[in-house]
């Protein structure tokens, strides 16, 4: 695997000038790799990841399990395709099973959230049904487990 | 006023606190220190092995063990042992699990020093060594290498500090805090040496996994070692087990057998749960021992790199997780470079004066902690190094 793209998952907080340093390798080089990357579509961008507890009062989330008939000829992707281009859906995946995709919204509220699921989702030709399940509450987020990254106070600091 | 210090016995009043131990002191106050003074896993345990001990609970399991320990945990390190190191042993008779590897050396130790006996050991090394044998009342006898050849144990060294009276020879490869790595020709010599002088030779094994470059041999594999090694192990390092205190001895029956009367006497036996994980460990543990392990040697080399532009010569080290740079450009003592570099820039390392006289001019810097840690110590030593080239220029 490219070094550039090994380091950036093991989602440790670094800049380009601290990935060149740790791949010695001149900063130039490194953008450049980043570069090739966003252009394959590999890297997509940088963003924080945040306990979602962070903005509980003012964002909710949901899963919506959603079931489509496939268009002849184009199959799930242009349904998936428009379903992706609403700014409230943060992700959208086809999945096998006992529906065909999984999107998953943020809005403002529950009743934004119930509205853009029965007046634009329920509204795509080709959209047969949708199961809306709203998050509670988050336990692991992309690869960190939450309320455990406290550093432990009785660990030593210097030790044999 | 307390004068119970009276009722002390005399070797452990003779005994000096760990160096370590009022560097600790200071650090633990200090706020935005960066530490490369941990001798530990920076990971926590894989969580499959954490669970093995939660499930281990869940099942009532909460009692003591057979004093060996548990017949399952024998027969893996048996296996494990064998396909990785190379020398069987019988889990019936030639396994004790121990509290940790520190429990085993001092149970080994104790079981086989008389008053006045003497043990060979290479410096610098790990703390505990020289007051293990001392509190056995017996005489530590130190070989010293040299960053010359690279901390490298030699026979001839080996050979000059020998004296009469020797009965033991304490080994560590990969070497806390050097890095430092035998070779099999290495050995070879020194398991030459220890049949020539009938020596026992104990081989702490801690690190042995955490070899980066080339593959580890114990000592305990060379022809004619096996009865007269005894190898010593355990899963802190490897494994990122260090609080569940696991470890364990291998030997001969003869030796085995003593020092299982000690450990059933003061220890009884290892903790149950702690047990249970390290079956884990030993069984489905590799991929993510064999993780930890890339990523200790990728931060290896960046430390390394980043002492020597700093310009502190740092020796690759081969083995375990600690760079051992020569600070003695500065000019300044070990002890005085780690604790000028700390109340200047909030940097901690561990003079090499601690894990011995040999260690003068160095300081251990552990790579066990996150490329930020390791980046940002650097730029802040390098801040350190500038100060002081401007003060004194």
């Amino acid at each position: 695997m490219n070094a550039v793209l090994k380091l950036l998952l093991e989602g440790e907080p670094l800049d380009a000038a601290q990935l060149a340093q740790i791949l010695a390798l001149p900063q130039a080089e490194v953008d450049a790799q980043l570069a090739a990357l966003k252009n394959e579509g590999v890297f997509l961008g940088w963003r924080a990841v945040l306990n979602p507890s962070f903005d509980e009062d003012k964002v909710v989330r949901a899963l919506i399990e959603v079931k489509v008939r496939p268009e002849g000829g184009f199959g799930y992707d242009h349904i998936a395709e428009r379903i992706s281009r609403f700014e409230q859906v943060e992700t959208c995946y086809l999945l096998s099973g006992a529906f065909d995709l999984l999107v998953m919204v943020k809005d403002q509220n529950l009743r934004k959230v119930a509205a853009f699921v029965h007046e634009r989702l329920a509204k795509i030709e080709g959209v047969q049904s949708t199961a809306t399940c709203f998050m509670l509450r988050a336990y692991k987020e992309q690869g960190y487990v939450l309320n455990n990254g406290r550093i432990d106070p009785d660990k030593p600091v210097v030790s044999p | 006023m307390d004068d119970s210090s009276r009722f002390v016995a005399r070797h452990v009043q003779g005994l000096p606190k760990s160096g370590i131990r009022d560097f600790f002191a200071i650090v633990s106050q200090m706020r935005d220190a960066i530490s490369l003074g941990i001798g530990e896993p920076d990971f926590i345990t894989p969580y499959a092995i954490r669970d093995a001990a939660i499930q281990a609970l869940e099942k009532g399991k909460t009692s003591y063990t057979d004093n060996r320990g548990l017949k399952s945990l024998r027969d893996a390190i048996s296996g494990y042992v064998e396909q990785n190191y190379r020398v069987s042993y019988n889990p019936e008779t030639e396994i004790v699990t121990t509290i940790g590897v520190s429990e085993a050396l001092d149970m080994v130790l104790r079981a086989v020093l008389n008053p006045g006996d003497k043990v060979l050991y290479h410096e610098p090394c790990y703390v505990s060594y020289s007051p293990s044998i001392k509190l056995c009342h017996a005489e530590a006898i130190a070989v010293q290498t040299s960053a010359r050849e690279k901390f490298a144990l030699t026979a001839t060294a080996l050979r000059a500090a020998w004296q009469p009276g020797c009965k033991a020879l304490l080994l560590n490869f990969p070497t806390n805090p050097t890095g430092g790595t035998a070779s099999r020709e290495l050995l070879a010599e020194i398991a030459a040496f220890a049949q020539e002088k009938d020596l026992l030779v104990l081989s702490d094994e801690i690190y042995s996994e955490l070899t980066f470059d080339g593959a580890h041999t114990s000592i305990a594999s060379l022809p004619g070692m096996r009865e007269r090694t005894i190898f010593l192990h355990g899963f802190s390092k490897a494994f990122a087990m260090t609080g569940f205190r696991v470890g364990y001895a291998c030997g001969p029956a003869g030796v085995i057998d003593a020092l299982l009367k000690i450990h059933q006497y003061a220890i009884m036996c290892a903790p149950i749960a702690s047990q249970e994980a390290a079956v884990e460990a030993l069984l489905h543990g590799r991929d993510a021992m064999l993780h930890m392990r890339d990523k200790y040697r990728e931060r290896r080399d960046l430390i390394v790199r980043r002492f020597n532009e700093l310009g502190l010569p740092c020796h690759l080290p081969r083995g375990a997780f600690y760079a051992f740079p020569d600070i003695s450009p500065t000019g300044l003592d070990s002890l005085s470079f780690a604790q000028q570099l700390l109340q200047a820039q909030k940097v901690a390392m561990v003079p090499g004066t601690a894990f011995g006289p040999g260690g003068a001019g160095f300081c251990r810097a552990s790579f066990s902690t996150s490329y930020e840690n390791i980046i940002q110590a650097g730029d802040r030593i390098g801040r350190f190094l500038d100060a002081r080239q401007k003060t004194t220029a």
